[in-house]
């Protein structure tokens, strides 16, 4: 078991390299503004005395090296300095939002991943029939549909006429988990749209990839039940796929999150970060990004570290 | 029971009872299976149910039959190779190019099909359908059609635009690397990696919030995302050319890096590499209408799909289908491609055993 340890430290560390860069073309993209921050904030109009003001506030006169590592400090800590715009904690603003967008993306992946899977594996045992051909047409439709299509078809058709769930998912006071369900339904349902496809086509190439393989071949030709070749044989190796296909979609998941957000009004990091996109907050853009970011890196690594304990040809790297 | 729901079961009957005789095994499987849900739904749904599976078949068989014409126009008009391999298209990837023709069309002639311009106020905000206008107004009354037909040549040029650019600095990249190997190439696979790291819609945001929705930014900031995928693919494409003999002997004669690119390695990668320029634009697009749809694309007033969803979408509340037709044209227009570009892959590569 040691050099399986060995191997999944290696990765984490590769990871933690690619977050460390990722943060500094986060920090340092900002440097390439034209002018500076304090300029982009306060517009053409402003007086040299309130711009040196600003950038004394924010710290600017320091020289970018100084700040990028004050800047990953306080990340680290969970510390992303104040808002430009509102003069609020960064920090404060986005916790709670975060919470409500892991929420979201944990509802929508707890329906599609065993469902997709599911389907997956059928339309992969089913393939080249008729039932095959139209799961692929729907899951391709699905697929290059943007996410605000079928969020408001969604809308139009679950809440504005038949009026069983809220178009808008308002999240303000106590609720009860049944209610908490019900009005975050339609961005999760639009989520699981998106994710099932992805996710079952990505299962069904596995599947197939792994039918057409010579040991399933022969347990076939030996006389096994076609349920036995499934479970006892194709199974054991699919796993290492289907895990990747999961973790993959998850990262997916991560940024489709944000165009649900915003057709659904929903109070997540996603909506923050346009908003701040929009008005050039740039302590929140930089905050939210290596957020996403490093939630993407995370599922990928998961991806790499299922694949490495599933299977074990990995672990012996040529 | 309506004279519609009579005629409705008297035509699968018929239909099937014919696809049986003469021995059509698929199609009677097919109708037969319609009608046996048909009966169940007929009980569930009433005739609406029924009414709206009618209307169902009848634009599926309206897009086969236009694109099996589409088709056999094509064939016809082609010089002899081409057609012969448009024979083997299936209706799909003809319905794709069907699509791809007509959104070329409204594209470039967008000026004289719209029957007014794109930032015209020519009635009251939301203004409902009438002779003049097909779809109504938008929320400052401008013609809702003319401003599709016009998002034809704004979003999908976008879109065109940066991928040609994503494609450019990756395949030249790619192509570099594949030629040149050695430290050029271990740099540039790590520089991809990283870029491929950070979330496509993520990092857009990022560059859009630090150089403004221009654009310009726009094409660039979306070029360097998509550009590690192509670098990618025309790596890896490139790579099997490269061991190959007369790479070597094309070497031995002293041919430079440029030569090699453009006269050997070039026409030998081009059938996976036009397959991917057509998923790339898939991605860009989604990627561009998503931007736009969040306010951050092409700025008003110039027409444009995505953030004419956004525009509209109060309409959505009244239960008006209008505000998703751009949107519905964004998907169109991708499925349509994907459709063409399944069929080139399954052409060009082994993917035909599955």
């Amino acid at each position: 078991m040691g050099d399986i340890a060995s191997l999944i430290l290696k990765r984490l560390g590769l990871g933690l390299i690619t977050l460390l860069i990722i943060s500094i073309i986060i920090f340092f993209m900002v440097e390439l503004l034209p002018g500076d921050i304090a300029q982009a904030v306060l517009g053409q109009g402003a007086t040299e005395e309130n711009l040196a003001a600003l950038r004394e506030q924010m710290g600017l006169n320091d020289p970018a090296i100084l700040r990028y590592f004050q800047w990953l400090g306080g990340a680290l800590t969970g510390d992303f300095g104040e808002s430009v715009v509102t003069g609020e904690r960064v920090s404060a603003v986005i916790s709670d939002r975060f919470v409500n967008t892991l929420f979201l993306a944990a509802y929508a992946a707890v329906i599609a991943v065993p469902f997709a899977i599911t389907l997956g594996v059928i339309v992969a045992l089913l393939r080249n029939t008729l039932f095959d051909r139209v799961a692929n047409v729907l899951t391709l439709t699905s697929i290059s549909s943007p996410e605000f299509f079928l969020g408001y078809i969604l809308i139009l058709y679950l809440a504005v006429k038949a009026q069983m769930f809220p178009a808008i998912a308002s999240l303000s006071g106590d609720l009860s988990l049944g209610e908490l369900l019900n009005r975050t339904f339609l961005p999760a349902l639009t989520l699981v749209l998106v994710v099932t496809a992805h996710m079952m086509r990505m299962t069904r190439a596995a599947i197939i990839n792994l039918l057409a393989s010579p040991y399933i071949e022969m347990a076939r030709l030996k006389g096994t039940p076609p349920w036995k070749v499934i479970v006892r044989h194709a199974l054991p190796n699919a796993w290492a796929p289907i895990i990747n296909v999961v973790a993959l979609n998850l990262a997916y998941l991560i940024t489709g999150v944000v165009l649900v957000e915003v057709v659904f009004v929903y109070p997540g990091i996603g909506q923050s970060l346009v908003d701040a996109v929009s008005k050039r907050d740039f302590p929140v853009v930089q905050a939210c990004c290596l957020i996403f970011a490093a939630t993407f890196i995370l599922l990928n690594l998961a991806a790499d570290v299922g694949a490495i304990l599933t299977n074990p040809r990995l672990r012996h790297p040529k | 029971m309506g004279l519609f729901v009579i005629l409705y079961f008297a035509f699968l009957i018929i239909a099937s009872c014919l696809a049986a005789f003469y021995e059509k095994r698929g199609v009677f499987m097919m109708l037969f299976s319609l009608t046996l849900v048909s009966f169940i739904l007929g009980i569930v749904g009433g005739a609406g149910a029924l009414r709206f599976i009618a209307i169902a078949a009848a634009v599926l068989a309206f897009a086969a039959g236009i694109s099996y014409a589409f088709k056999e126009f094509l064939v016809i008009i082609a010089p002899r190779n081409t057609s012969k391999e448009l024979k083997t298209a299936p209706l799909t990837a003809a319905f794709g190019m069907f699509v791809i023709f007509t959104y070329a069309i409204a594209g470039i002639f967008a000026p004289w099909i719209a029957p007014h311009g794109e930032s015209e106020v020519i009635s009251s905000a939301f203004a409902p359908a009438d002779a003049n206008m097909l779809l109504g107004a938008d929320q400052l009354g401008r013609d809702m059609f003319s401003r599709i037909i016009y998002g034809a040549r704004n979003t999908v040029g976008l879109a065109l635009l940066a991928t040609l650019a994503a494609f450019l600095m990756g395949a030249l990249a790619g192509l570099l690397a594949a030629v040149k190997g050695g430290w050029f190439d271990q740099f540039m696979g790590r520089f991809a990696d990283v870029i491929m790291s950070i979330p496509s819609l993520i990092f857009a945001l990022l560059m859009l919030s630090i150089f403004g929705p221009q654009i310009g930014v726009i094409i660039v900031a979306v070029a360097i995302i998509y550009a590690p995928r192509v670098f990618r693919l025309t790596r890896a494409v490139a790579g099997n050319v490269v061991v190959m003999d007369y790479i070597e002997a094309a070497k031995l004669r002293g041919e430079g890096d440029w030569y090699l690119i453009r006269k050997e390695i070039l026409p030998n990668s081009t059938a996976p590499l036009v397959a991917e320029f057509g998923l790339e634009f898939c991605f860009v697009f989604l990627l561009v209408a998503g931007l736009s749809f969040l306010g951050l694309g092409i700025q008003p007033p110039t027409a444009d799909w995505g953030s004419m969803v956004r525009e509209n979408a109060t309409l959505i509340s009244f239960g008006d289908i209008t505000p998703l037709i751009p949107a519905a044209a964004i998907a169109l227009l991708t499925v349509a491609v994907n459709f063409v570009v399944d069929w080139m892959l399954w052409r060009s590569s082994g993917l035909k055993e599955q």
